[in-house]
């Protein structure tokens, strides 16, 4: 018995369980085209994935790839300490937007304070799908869930701008009907020393259905855009504030900066000592 | 009583003036002299102001409780003489500062030394008139200003605190005490640096933790001595991030604890199942304060019992451990790290104030617990929950070439992918289980018992040990300590109360939940001592309170 699926080194033996049309799918084909640039080199062993709780943390039943089913917004301090065990290891936290930006908002902030080394990726379809429909903080204000069936009372929060003003040294959008365009980003992303933050558009086919809208005004962010100004990050993430409307959808990376990472302001390198040695000279 | 030599001091004054401080280095100074040393902090939950006073008790045989009596107390405001001096035993003596009015109406014989002025005249700070008030102790106490100047050099480290020490100990007059001197040095440790230091000697090499009274010294202890102990200390956002980055820490590799009270671990609870399912070996230290709520943060009470025992969703294995003093907070907090690797699961530690910020000296032992694991040597596929017959899989973290390492925190199947099949979620629960028969084999002799054939049996748990042990003795009664509290050490209790007439527990709480737990294990309990004001129990307080069951 093993755990590979018949044909597919990369993918486990577990039957895939997202609805047909599933916004999940693109993300998956991406990042298995990641996974697969480490596998030619020989280092998958080295990649590992933490998810959350909700449709989005199937994906590490799918890969064949060492992976933590961690918890219901806690994908990021997981994540922080796999970094703490080993700094070597290449961390693709993957988490819903209900994760990322509801139960578990203050280790977002706070992974992006500390530019953590690793790699978010948040599958924001801007419902809660597997507790089936409700609405959440990136939902338009209005939205008809189930918990608010005369629509949502809140402002949607813009997780770019969030992303921004906590100090993430990668922030990107990415959208799951541009897949190459996505596989590239996240690429980007896991290349970049310190937290890379995407925030995946992927429609709920089930819940909301928003691929038409996106595929409306979904626009790549231009390769003159400059990448280290703070300013115009900020200006090109007001272009769309998560409602129903949009001057445009920027899609891309929005900001990127080097900042020395968490790991190399924080950590040490562990070993043993002399328990006897150390009580003579503290404790006596 | 045991005729030895023993001496008590009470050092009060307020938040701000050092007192925490001087009766440190009294009692470090004591045990560079070879005498056994306890201190007892009561400090309210504010910087500036309120009232502080520590005890520190001396004695040339084993101790690790205060008592009520003092022989002198040092005072560095009026407020201290006030609601003191009824402590003072018969030839006792006050020692304070020459400024202070109240000095000359206190009905007990005085001695006063113009520390506020010495400490003027040599332009040190406010703070350092504790220095020149221990200089005055020590000259009462006929110990030679060598030591004095010693023990400030290694541990106080200033010239000025030097000079303003000289200077008091000169002006300050010679008691009639003759203080004993042995030749070996005592070691000294609060319960919190030995919980530190017994996780560090098993191999502790990620340590988390967010700040909460009396847990906090233990994120100090280790965070100051880091680089010594090769061990990387982190303060998180919040307890939950503490918990969980443990967790991922421990699932790759590095042995990790948390520690916190009773507030912050309910924060964890949800984490702590985690550990549970997808069989991590965690490590979290509860040091409990007065609840509920915020309750009363640095006082102490034994309140969290039923709440460690019971805490977490879902069924899993884990083992409550409770020291009584600093070398068993050593102790168990190793045996807790080796317990959690060697079982994959989660194993807490329950200390309260009393023993967190208490100071013992007492020597730690040289063969101690360490960490160690089944791991995995290779071979086929391997599989992070695979069937084994004591319920313990192989452990391999990833990153080796070989291994695909899946965690999880649904229910799985053995390579750690989600199954919701009745016959696999059925054998995984009790793979898990298992573990419990190896934890209870293991821990079933951790029972600590004193007079074994005394009629009369003492029952408690934890920090209630120092005061405990001196009753027994004192009364001849026999005492019974469980070390650990889940899996329950039935059968050794069974045989550590064989032949008992009566049974009385005594815990620091309002519900008597050691009694109960004893009750659902089947035993009998006839009385019941508990106290529930903040306060632990000091030797001559318990000892009142047996006597009156007696």
């Amino acid at each position: 018995m093993n755990i590979f699926a018949k044909n597919d080194p990369l993918a486990t033996y577990a039957g895939n369980t997202w609805c047909p049309g599933c916004g999940n799918f693109g993300l998956l084909t991406a990042v298995k085209s990641v996974l697969k640039k480490f596998k030619e080199t020989g280092r998958l062993h080295e990649t590992l994935l933490v998810s959350g709780i909700g449709c989005h943390a199937k994906i590490v039943d799918y890969l064949a790839v060492n992976s933590f089913y961690s918890i219901h917004g806690r994908v990021l301090p997981v994540a922080w300490g796999i970094k703490m065990a080993n700094p070597t290891l290449t961390v693709i936290g993957h988490a819903g937007d209900g994760d990322a930006y509801g139960e578990g908002i203050s280790h977002l902030i706070f992974a992006a304070k500390r530019n953590t080394d690793l790699t978010l990726l948040v599958h924001n379809n801007r419902v809660y799908g597997l507790t089936t429909g409700q609405f959440t903080p990136t939902s338009p204000k209005g939205f008809p869930g189930r918990s608010t069936p005369s629509g949502s009372p809140e402002e949607p929060l813009n997780p770019i701008k969030l992303a921004l003003a906590s100090g993430a040294t990668f922030v990107a959008r990415g959208y799951v009907g541009k897949v190459k365009h996505l596989t590239n980003l996240i690429w980007e992303a896991v290349k970049h020393r310190g937290f890379s933050f995407i925030d995946v558009l992927q429609p709920c086919y089930t819940f909301f259905n928003t691929y038409s809208f996106y595929n409306e005004w979904v626009v790549e962010i231009p390769s003159d855009h400059p990448y280290e100004d703070l300013e115009a990050a900020f200006k090109l993430a007001e272009k769309w504030d998560y409602s129903s409307q949009a001057e445009e959808i920027p899609i891309g990376i929005f900001y990127k900066v080097k900042r020395p990472t968490f790991e190399e302001e924080a950590l040490i390198e562990t070993r043993d000592f002399d328990l006897f040695e150390h009580i003579r000279k503290f404790h006596q | 009583m045991k005729n030895s030599f023993e001496f008590s001091v009470l050092f009060g004054g307020k938040a701000g003036d050092g007192i925490r401080q001087l009766g440190i280095l009294w009692a470090k100074l004591l045990c560079r002299r070879g005498l056994k040393t306890f201190l007892y902090d009561d400090y309210p939950s504010l910087i500036r102001g309120g009232h502080n006073f520590s005890i520190v008790r001396a004695a040339e045989f084993p101790i690790s409780a205060h008592r009520d009596q003092v022989n002198v107390i040092v005072a560095l405001n009026e407020e201290t003489i006030r609601r003191h001096q009824q402590r003072l035993s018969e030839n006792g003596v006050v020692l304070c500062d020459q400024e202070i009015p109240e000095a000359q109406k206190a009905p007990s014989a005085q001695i006063t030394v113009p520390w506020a002025q010495i400490v003027k005249e040599l332009s040190a700070p406010k703070i350092m008139r504790n220095t020149a008030a221990l200089a005055s102790l020590v000259r009462f106490c006929q110990i030679p200003w060598e030591e004095l100047a010693q023990t400030l050099r290694e541990l106080a480290k200033t010239e000025l605190n030097l000079s303003v020490a000289q200077k008091s100990y000169e002006l300050s007059e010679k008691g009639h005490v003759d203080f004993p001197s042995k030749d070996k040095n005592q070691a000294f440790f609060f319960g919190n640096e030995a919980i530190a230091l017994g996780a560090a000697a098993a191999g502790l090499k990620v340590f988390l933790a967010y700040p909460m009274t009396p847990a906090s010294s233990i994120l100090h202890y280790l965070a100051a001595h880091r680089e010594r102990l090769g061990i990387n200390v982190i303060h998180p956002e919040n307890e939950i991030a503490a918990v969980l980055a443990a967790i991922g820490a421990a699932y790759a590799g590095s042995p990790a604890m948390t520690a916190t009270s009773g507030g912050g671990f309910a924060l964890m609870v949800e984490a702590l199942s985690l550990a549970g399912q997808a069989e991590i070996p965690l490590v979290i230290v509860e040091c409990q304060r007065p609840g509920p709520s915020t309750g009363v943060p640095t006082y102490t009470m034994q309140g969290d019992l039923e709440f460690v025992l019971t805490a977490g969703h879902g069924e899993f294995p884990r083992v409550v451990l409770a020291p009584g003093d600093a070398q068993e907070a050593f102790e168990l907090t190793a045996e807790a790290l080796r317990l959690a690797w060697r079982y994959q699961t989660p194993v807490l530690v329950l200390s309260d104030k009393h023993l967190s910020e208490s100071l013992f000296s007492q020597n730690l032992p040289q063969q101690f617990a360490r960490v160690e694991y089944k791991a995995w040597s290779g071979g086929q596929t391997y599989a992070r929950y695979a069937f084994s017959e004591d319920g313990v899989s192989p452990l391999a973290f990833p990153g080796r070439k070989d291994a695909i390492v899946k965690a999880t925190s649904y229910e799985h199947d053995p390579f750690g992918l989600t199954t919701e099949e009745p016959t696999q979620i059925a054998r995984m629960q009790e793979k898990r289980l298992r573990k419990e028969e190896g934890l209870k084999r293991e821990t079933e002799k951790m029972v600590g018992v004193f007079n074994r054939d005394a009629p009369v049996a003492l029952l408690c748990f934890g920090s209630t040990k120092g005061a405990a042990v001196e009753i027994a003795e004192r009364l001849g009664l026999r005492l019974v300590r469980p070390l650990v509290l889940r899996p329950f050490p039935t059968q050794t209790l069974q045989k550590a109360l064989k032949g008992a007439d009566r049974i009385i527990v005594c815990e620091t709480n309002a519900t008597g939940q050691l009694a109960k737990l004893l009750a659902f294990h089947g035993f009998r309990v006839d009385q019941k001592i508990l106290k529930y004001n903040g306060r632990p129990f000091s030797v001559d307080e318990l000892y009142e309170r047996v006597k009156e069951l007696l």
